[in-house]
């Protein structure tokens, strides 16, 4: 690549050829606003109020779009670009419901943000806002709401770049033109794996989960409920930015304080449903091998897939209708976790299980739609009542009126509140691998996998597929048919590499005997239910977050978690065993692509 | 050479012509492609679309592209209101177009051409493939590997954009791309592209046929050659017509008006409003476009209501996607109605024309920074009309 110069605000700045102006800009800290630009997602160049003026030129250029030109000189400061960038933020102020103090992005929207920072005078245009426009609540995870979107498609581009699943699409055109799902049907009819990528990277209200957690302050709030708690590993890795803290603080002690004096019964650990999901899993992964590579049963499927991830679970569902038994039959940790908060726990606390109320606080939009499954009331009760947003929880706190910051710290509840370092590691990609090796070599040859710390650096990461293989050498007795063979495991994040990964089973080139899918890039920590924005640097703090978090656990392997050789002594007896599936295990619905 | 701005009928590119089919062509090719790019530079000949790039540059810079596979794309999407002149020469003189297009074939080695035909044009479609068949048994005689295809355009005015119309051959939205990278460099699946109007091809055929000194000595010394004008409205002489550039809008009017004509539509909805008191000094050609969409209104007509015709048009056929066009197309429409109907004061219309001009420098293609051509020549010259 060559390098070219050019003069920013009178301000020399060498770049690689090609390199956009605001990126030029932004190396030496000149800000520049943007709307529909996203550093995950290509350029739009739509929204035009990144405009800067190019010496020389009548007109002004879009510096998100417009590759810095050698020698030029840019000014990012003029009357000119001031005034284009108001006029652009007042006409989309025009085409809006400003009707901010009732939106659920109040005070985190980017357009309210620019149209402050701009002092844009409502009145200076006529209302184009179309009427009646009604917010489309069908689906259990995700709410659209057309009169808060300014078209910057990046909805549009997460869905089709990222997962490969064009869920919504830009439609009709001139003043009509919108962001519209497949025939404009509701969303809960259409092909959509409520993910919720398009959530967090839309600048303002119009996409947003759908809210559950007035049901939760009513359960709280009513005496003959218990409400049971549990937080998924990511939550606790996120939950500090919505209340003061930088990105990747860690905030798990506060966070089970806050929930307790929000008035949760018990206040538990997603992370123990994650250990035990790793013992079933593991397990159903070794009982596949010997079904394939001793007793050569052709209808047992290999490569193994993970199920913890409901948006990959609805995408396979979608668009590999005729490869779903590739998908490891257990719950996910959520589903787990409900079910047994109205079995397990319900006996064991003595507590009648219609009288238990089962929350799951999710980085997820998707564990909504999940948890709304019909077939998830293997408790004899709906499995889970209601899921949440690290947003909405984040949200909860401060309605509560609590000082986060000043809390103390915290631990949970037991039953179902103990967890180890590889239960934690689920909301990284990558970690629901690691933690499944850990505990299967260990299983297989009684010993720890060969690698310094236990840590399996060859599946973490960011790159999108990765990796890895073990040799399984001086086995025990019983797993001897696995002695010398080669285990080739592979981890896809995001849902675009997750076809990847479908397409090479599909064409029977899949060299892997168990893959990792998480739907989201970098796996919980990227949920569609964390806190907006998201971007690879904050993605990344949260990772390192979560790993953290497993260093300093005590126990780093689920099978060594107290609670999980307790609940398998008392009442599962053993894995894969008549409770566990039962209880433990599901099935899956071939669905059509449109 | 200079005309002094006199109007003058010509008649170049529907002329009879004496020789076989494809002679043109077939002559053209025995010279060497860079004699004919200097030709075309010579004879001054700009894209007649509109935009009025020198077509010669533009053939010279698609030579010098390396790939081996390159396109060159006929744009038939003739959507400007006001324009018709393109249908004509379909039908009249499909060949001069399809020669145009193999010489630019020819001088930028490109195996595949396009005819990207308006929605509304599929009734051509049969006979224009008659003439292909035809063109394609000359071309393999000639020995010119070059294989022309219609393409049907879906309807939309934005489209007639060169990157939306790429963008809609490839099976995709019709909305205009980012540039750079220009259809040059990247456009037909990411190939070089060249992109010409209907009749730039068939001009530049006739500045084949007669020599860039010939073509270069109608016109003015900005402009030259002829120029196809589609002229609708109030005139008794409706239809196309071939027109040295360069005269005076009254000379014009003279010729083609009915004795009341208030005002002149150069340049389509997206060219300017000449009123009455300018058309002494104004000239077709000068600072206004090429397209030569022409429509004369007489005092029966509401300079009001063609505005709002205007800008009802654009709100709708904006693409959407940028927000100067999409949101400020309908806020002038809307605008325009408030200050007639008393909602928004007198002075508003200078709010519009001001967020007109911003419309002009951020809109990502050509609809959105024309709109205020029209826009600021009603609005100030036709004041009263859009108050009262």
């Amino acid at each position: 690549m060559s390098m070219i110069s050019l003069k920013i605000d009178g301000q020399l700045v060498e770049v690689e050829s090609g390199t956009t102006i605001l990126e030029a800009a932004k190396k030496i800290n000149v800000n520049i606003p943007t709307l529909c630009h996203h550093e995950d997602l290509c350029v739009a160049g739509n929204c035009r109020v990144c405009v800067v003026e190019v010496k020389g030129r009548e007109r002004l250029e879009a510096s998100c779009s417009t590759p810095a030109p050698e020698g030029m000189e840019i000014w990012t400061n003029t009357a000119r670009v001031r005034n284009a960038r108001q006029d652009i933020v007042s006409l989309l102020v025009s085409e809006h419901n400003t009707q901010c103090t009732t939106c659920y992005r109040n005070t985190n929207c980017e357009l309210q943000n620019l149209a402050a920072e701009y002092n844009v005078d409502g009145n200076r245009y006529l209302s184009v806002l179309k009427p009646g426009i009604k917010v489309d609540t069908s689906s259990w995870s995700i709410e659209k709401d057309d009169s808060k979107c300014i078209r910057c498609q990046r909805c549009v581009r997460t869905c089709a770049e990222l997962q490969h699943v064009n869920a919504l699409t830009a439609s009709h055109k001139g003043k009509d033109m919108k962001i519209s799902t497949f025939l404009d049907l509701p969303f809960n009819e259409v092909v959509c794996t409520n993910c919720g990528q398009c959530v967090n990277r839309c600048p303002t209200g119009a996409l947003t989960e759908r809210r559950y957690f007035n049901q939760v302050w009513e359960a709280i709030g009513d005496p003959t409920k218990h409400v049971v708690m549990n937080t998924a590993p990511s939550v606790r890795v996120a939950l500090g930015e919505m209340l003061g803290y930088e990105v990747g603080h860690r905030v798990t002690g506060k966070m089970v304080t806050a929930m307790r004096k929000m008035g949760a019964d018990s206040v538990l650990d997603t992370d123990f449903a994650a250990d035990l999901t790793i013992i079933e899993e593991g397990n159903e992964l070794l009982t596949r091998l010997k079904k394939v590579l001793v007793d050569k049963d052709q209808s047992v499927k290999l490569p193994m897939i993970t199920s913890c991830s409901p948006g990959w679970v609805k995408f396979i569902e979608h668009m590999f209708p005729n490869h779903l038994g590739h998908l490891s039959t257990c719950k996910s940790p959520q589903q787990m976790f409900g079910t047994l908060s109205k079995t397990y726990y319900a006996e064991q606390k003595g507590i009648d299980p219609k009288d238990i109320v089962s929350v799951a606080i999710m980085p997820c939009a998707a564990k909504k739609y999940e948890a709304n499954r019909p077939e998830m009331n293997d408790s004899g009760y709906r499995d889970i009542d209601a899921g949440l947003t690290t947003r909405e929880f984040g949200l909860m706190i401060k309605q509560a009126g609590l000082d986060f910051k000043n809390l103390p710290d915290g631990a949970f509840d037991s039953i179902m509140g103990e967890s180890t370092g590889a239960g934690v590691i689920f909301g990284a990609t990558g970690g629901v691998m690691e933690a499944a090796l850990r505990t299967a070599y260990a299983v297989v040859t009684g010993r720890s996998v060969p690698f310094e710390n236990l840590n399996i650096t060859a599946v973490r990461g960011t790159d999108g597929i990765r990796e890895a293989s073990i040799k399984v050498e001086n086995c025990l007795p019983e797993w001897s048919f696995l002695e010398g063979v080669v285990l080739n495991v592979g981890v896809a994040h995001g849902l675009k590499n997750a076809r990847i990964i479908m397409d090479q089973i599909a064409a029977g080139t899949s060299k892997y005997h168990f893959i990792e899918v998480m739907a989201c890039p970098g796996g919980c920590i990227g949920g569609g239910g964390q806190p907006i924005p998201t971007n690879a640097e904050i993605r990344a703090k949260r990772t390192a977050a979560i790993y953290e978090e497993d260093m300093g656990k005590p126990i780093r392997m689920s099978h060594e978690n107290p609670e999980i050789v307790k609940i398998y002594e008392e009442y599962l007896h053993e894995p894969l065993g008549h409770k566990s599936h039962k209880l433990l295990h599901t099935h899956y619905t071939p669905r059509n692509r449109y | 050479m200079a005309n002094n701005n006199k109007l003058r009928k010509v008649d170049i590119i529907f002329s009879a012509y004496p020789g076989n089919p494809y002679d043109i062509l077939k002559n053209a090719i025995q010279r060497g492609k860079n004699e004919i790019i200097d030709d075309l530079i010579e004879s001054g000949l700009r894209g007649r679309g509109g935009a009025g790039f020198l077509t010669g540059y533009k053939w010279r810079f698609m030579a010098q592209q390396k790939e081996t596979e390159k396109y060159v794309i006929c744009n038939a999407d003739e959507g400007e209101p006001g324009t018709f002149k393109d249908r004509k020469l379909l039908v009249e003189v499909p060949r001069r177009v399809i020669t145009g297009m193999a010489i630019a074939a020819y001088v930028t080695d490109s195996k595949y051409g396009v005819i990207y035909l308006r929605a509304e044009y599929a009734y051509l479609i049969a006979d224009l493939q008659k003439e292909i068949d035809i063109f394609q048994e000359a071309a393999k005689k000639i020995g010119l590997d070059f294989t022309i295809e219609i393409f049907r355009g879906a309807g939309a005015y934005v489209c007639g954009e060169e990157t939306a119309l790429i963008e809609s051959m490839e099976g995709k939205r019709g909305e205009p791309r980012n540039k750079p990278p220009y259809p040059i460099q990247s456009g037909y699946l990411g190939k070089p592209t060249l992109v010409n109007n209907v009749e730039t091809f068939a001009s530049a055929a006739m500045v084949c046929r007669f020599g860039a000194e010939t073509y270069k000595s109608y016109g003015t010394d900005d402009q030259h050659g002829s120029k196809l004008f589609s002229i609708s409205g109030d005139s008794p002489k409706e239809g196309v017509h071939e027109l040295e550039l360069g005269m005076k809008i009254s000379d014009f009017v003279q010729e083609f008006g009915d004795g009341d004509t208030k005002a002149v539509q150069v340049g389509g909805v997206a060219g300017f409003c000449i009123p009455r008191k300018n058309f002494e000094t104004s000239i077709i050609g000068e600072g206004n476009t090429t397209g030569g969409a022409t429509m004369i209104f007489n005092s029966t007509r509401s300079m009001y209501n063609v505005l709002h015709n205007y800008l009802e048009f654009f709100a709708e056929e904006s693409c959407g996607q940028c927000t100067p066009c999409r949101i400020g197309t309908q806020q002038l429409l809307k605008g325009i109605e408030a200050v007639k109907s008393g909602e928004k004061p007198e002075s508003y219309l200078q709010d519009l024309i001001k967020l007109s001009r911003t419309m002009k420098v951020t809109s990502k293609c050509g609809l959105g920074q024309s709109v205020t051509n029209s826009f600021v020549s009603i609005v100030e010259n036709f004041k009263e009309e859009m108050i009262y």
